[in-house]
């Protein structure tokens, strides 16, 4: 405060920084009020790709929808994926066959993998450190080949159907996904032993970026961000969904409330998807992956309708109200960096651009979920 | 807490939107039903069929009155919506509570405007958050959120003059 | 005439050298960083990328220098210039073999400081002169840290002088002759914190010329690409051959001051051979450097400079001047 009081009498500028910026990760636009090195005001402006899916999913049926939930998030679209079906499913009141439930969590949790090692490649390139990227998209590579062979598409899935998922996995796919958590298993030690414990990485992010757990509250901040500021709170746990109350799983909780705190718990987080992967594909059971008494024209009763499930980025909750045609009467996506970003403005202030812009590296931003 | 707000609890309602769901409602009903919408109230809903426990119906006037209380209570913001109900000539504000950590409750809270004035207060004094969802809302259905400090275009462009999730919006 | 000769075989010497260790230095970066990355680098252009060089400079002498509307033409066309030919004269005094020395000055550390500072002023005015905040954020930042770390690195140098009781650089070498322990680095008879002297001097020089984990001038993720935001084709090409020409003379000056310039280190064949594998060494560590760490902060630093670095270079002096006025 202190601080904005001194900026009015010396001079300002503005800083407008992106849309085009290689911190933003994309078509996110900060326009920055700056006190030298110091930041008065950062706020961002969003809209730079938004598509209005909220009004297409007015205008398609819900099948023609699917498509839309692979473009939201580009990262962890099977997570948006799976609160579409799981909305419907709620709302129609269809069983989800047991395999299709296993896939589903095998699936998510491994997109949830690959957008976490993305994370830490950009995360650290926005540090400043070039090499771990390539490492980290070296691992990614093999998820995504892994994924293309099951639902077809690298990046963009629309894989799951409501009362199950589109294609039943084969052999090569189970056996590639065991082959390929034997081999990341020990690259998490590795990163933590080349990049966490490096000093000028421990002098970037500790202290750094603090969010306190009632900030969170007050701006809906969820996963990661939310854990890192000290709050055990998982839509995994706590408002269990598919068959994840079934596996072992811990949720990584970290109470430094720091930019250090987040890339620990996503790191962790890492770890834990790996466990319940593995559990996964061992307890998956044999039988059909799509639900067969799924009916084929879709009316859901009338009235509102709610699903919120754990995202790489956090609670991705969907609402909709049906008016008991093939169409959403209203369709509502409530996309977690949209919140986890809106207190960038209250948490920025004061803070050094450098700083700043690591700290909202660690928000793990991806922009067309924000715009939608 | 809520129900010292003077909002009566909604028995019947209930039943008559647990029937509809089970579609054993004859036609004459379900009309009914359309012709007038819900009176404010509580409602105590199945989670496993709608994914919240408590919808609230509230005055527009009781929205940051409910807001508090729900905050007093730990609860966080989840999102705030329109609803562009046509035929009634009203815009229907919703607003979803949840708990981040803690109990597993949820909490609709709506209430419903004229759509020809469509004020309600703002609630992002009470929860920061509110502030980009109520700009949203008022970017996309041209709700009034009266008091909020920063009502301008966020995710359109602009210079755009129209309001994209209006229903008598033409595509 | 002897002169005259003298100067021109300089130009064309250093000229050839400096252009051809430019363009392979950053091939050298490019396939370092890729093997560093798990990744092969440049192979396409020549046999394992070595022609890649020269298609790069042909691209960037080929391409329109544009001068931004807001920038101030002079000083934006003039800042690359002043980088390259502060970095050519620095040249001038390097002693690569005893004999090999363009001009032996009697006070060569001075020239190269001076000359050095150059370096900085450039960054500033490309900064500046492009009308581009980012830019202009670079400048400052480029400036802050050449003056925060010119200090502990002259106080280092000034430990050499009072060691070696000269300023030129060729003598400096010779005190050095002999066994390997007699190079500044091991010389703890003559003041025992040598070895961390020769650290500091090593990250300070590092710091001036702006690379990573120093980088802040150009901090990518920051600024864009700080001070070279607006430059495009040889404005950029001239920029990026100052750095490395830079990295060259920091390494040189290292390898002089501490390293025992073209001495042999057991004392035989003594000659540029040594002088150049000693340097080559050293700019490889600073591109390993570079691939391995992420980037300081601004405050940061400054915080190492100031209160880590000078203070340890202010006690190294005295310790150095106890050593010799006791021993």
């Amino acid at each position: 405060m202190t601080l904005l009081a001194q900026s009015q009498l010396q001079e300002t500028f503005e800083l407008n920084i992106g849309p085009q910026h290689p911190a933003t990760h994309g078509v996110l636009r900060v326009k920055v009020i700056m006190d030298g090195e110091y930041i008065v005001k950062a706020e961002p402006v969003l809209g730079y790709i938004h598509r209005m899916h909220e009004k297409m999913g007015e205008n398609r049926t819900w099948n023609q929808f699917w498509p839309n939930l692979g473009r939201l998030d580009y990262l962890s679209a099977i997570a948006y994926n799976h609160g579409y079906a799981g909305l419907l499913e709620r709302a129609m009141g269809i069983e989800v066959p047991e395999r299709a439930e296993y896939i589903r969590v095998i699936t998510v949790e491994l997109n949830r993998l690959q957008s976490h090692l993305l994370w830490f490649g950009a995360f650290i390139l926005d540090l400043g450190g070039f090499t771990p990227l390539m490492y980290a998209f070296d691992e990614r590579e093999q998820i995504l080949d892994l994924l293309e062979s099951v639902t077809g598409s690298r990046l963009t899935y629309c894989y799951f159907r409501f009362g199950g998922v589109y294609n039943d996995v084969d052999d090569d796919f189970i056996t590639g996904t065991r082959a390929f958590i034997k081999r990341l298993r020990p690259q998490i030690p590795m990163y933590h032993d080349l990049v966490t414990k490096n000093v000028i990485l421990m002098e970037r992010l500790v202290d750094i970026g603090h969010i306190s757990a009632d900030m969170c509250r007050k701006y809906g901040a969820t996963g990661p961000v939310l854990r890192g500021s000290g709050v055990n709170f998982d839509i995994r746990k706590n408002e269990p969904y598919s068959v994840y109350p079934e596996l072992d799983f811990d949720v990584p909780v970290y109470h430094e409330c720091d930019s250090m705190a987040r890339y620990m718990v996503r790191m962790d987080e890492m770890e834990q998807s790996m466990r319940i992967i593995e559990q996964a594909l061992d307890k998956m059971p044999d039988g059909p992956v799509k639900a067969e008494k799924a009916p084929k024209i879709l009316k859901p009763p009338k009235g509102d309708y709610h699903f919120a499930v754990e995202a790489a980025r956090g609670t991705f909750s969907m609402r909709t109200v049906s008016d008991a045609t093939n169409t959403s009467y209203r369709m509502r996506l409530r996309s977690p960096t949209y919140s986890n970003l809106s207190l960038f403005e209250e948490a920025s202030r004061g803070m050094l651009l450098s700083d700043a812009l690591a700290f909202m590296g660690s928000l793990d931003l991806v922009i067309p979920e924000m715009d939608r | 807490m809520l129900a010292s707000e003077g909002l009566p609890p909604q028995k019947e309602v209930v039943e008559e939107v647990q029937a509809a769901e089970e579609g054993e409602v004859d036609p004459k009903a379900k009309k009914k039903e359309e012709e007038k919408p819900r009176e404010n109230g509580l409602l105590e809903t199945d989670y496993a069929k709608r994914g919240f426990h408590l919808d609230v119906q509230v005055n527009p006037d009781q929205v940051v009155r409910s807001a508090e209380i729900l905050d007093s209570e730990g609860m966080t913001m989840e999102m705030v919506t329109g609803v562009d109900w046509l035929k009634d000539g009203q815009f229907e504000i919703v607003y979803d509570y949840s708990f981040t950590g803690g109990e597993l409750f949820r909490v609709v809270v709506r209430c419903r405007v004229d759509r020809e004035k469509p004020d309600v207060p703002t609630i992002s004094e009470v929860f920061g958050g509110a502030n980009w969802h109520e700009r949203e809302t008022w970017e996309l259905f041209g709700i009034n959120f009266v008091g909020h400090p920063q009502l301008e275009r966020f995710l359109l462009p602009d210079d755009c003059d129209y309001y994209p999730l209006r229903k008598d919006f033409k595509l | 005439m002897d002169e005259l000769i003298r100067i021109l075989s300089y130009f064309v010497g250093i000229a050839a050298f400096l252009g051809l260790n430019l363009a392979y230095l950053g091939w050298v970066e490019r396939k370092g960083a890729g093997h560093i990355q798990r990744r092969i680098g440049p192979k396409d252009v020549g046999p394992y990328g070595l022609l890649q060089p020269l298609a790069d400079g042909l691209k960037l002498m080929s391409k329109q220098l544009v001068v931004p509307d807001n920038a101030d033409r002079l000083l934006y066309m003039s800042a690359p210039v002043l980088a390259m030919v502060a970095t050519v004269i620095l040249f001038v005094t390097i002693p690569w073999g005893e004999n090999l020395v363009p001009r032996e000055f009697d006070y060569g550390l001075i020239m190269i400081f001076a000359v050095a500072s150059a370096a900085g002023l450039s960054i500033l005015l490309g900064g500046w002169a492009s009308g581009n905040k980012y830019s202009l954020i670079a400048g400052t930042r480029a400036v802050s840290q050449s003056v925060a770390f010119e200090i502990p690195m002259l106080i280092t140098a000034i430990t050499i002088v009072m060691i070696t009781g000269t300023m030129n650089l060729n003598e400096i070498i010779r005190s050095q002759s002999g066994m390997f322990w007699n190079w500044n680095v091991f010389a703890l008879d003559k003041s025992i914190l040598m070895p961390i002297s020769f650290l500091v001097f090593f990250v300070c020089s590092m710091a001036e010329i702006n690379r990573a984990p120093f980088d802040l001038g150009e901090a990518e993720s920051e600024l864009v690409a700080g001070y070279i935001t607006e430059y495009g084709g040889m404005g950029f090409g001239l920029f990026m051959m100052a750095e490395y020409g830079n990295m060259m003379i920091g390494a040189s000056l290292t390898t002089i001051l501490f390293l025992g310039g073209w001495q042999c280190p057991f004392g035989l064949f003594p000659g540029p051979h040594w002088f150049l594998l000693k340097m080559y060494f050293l700019i490889w560590t600073i591109v390993w450097i570079r691939w391995t760490y992420p980037r300081t902060t601004l405050w940061g630093l400054l915080n190492l400079s100031w209160k880590y670095l000078i203070p340890f270079s202010l006690v190294n002096l005295l310790v150095t001047a106890l050593f010799i006025k006791v021993f």
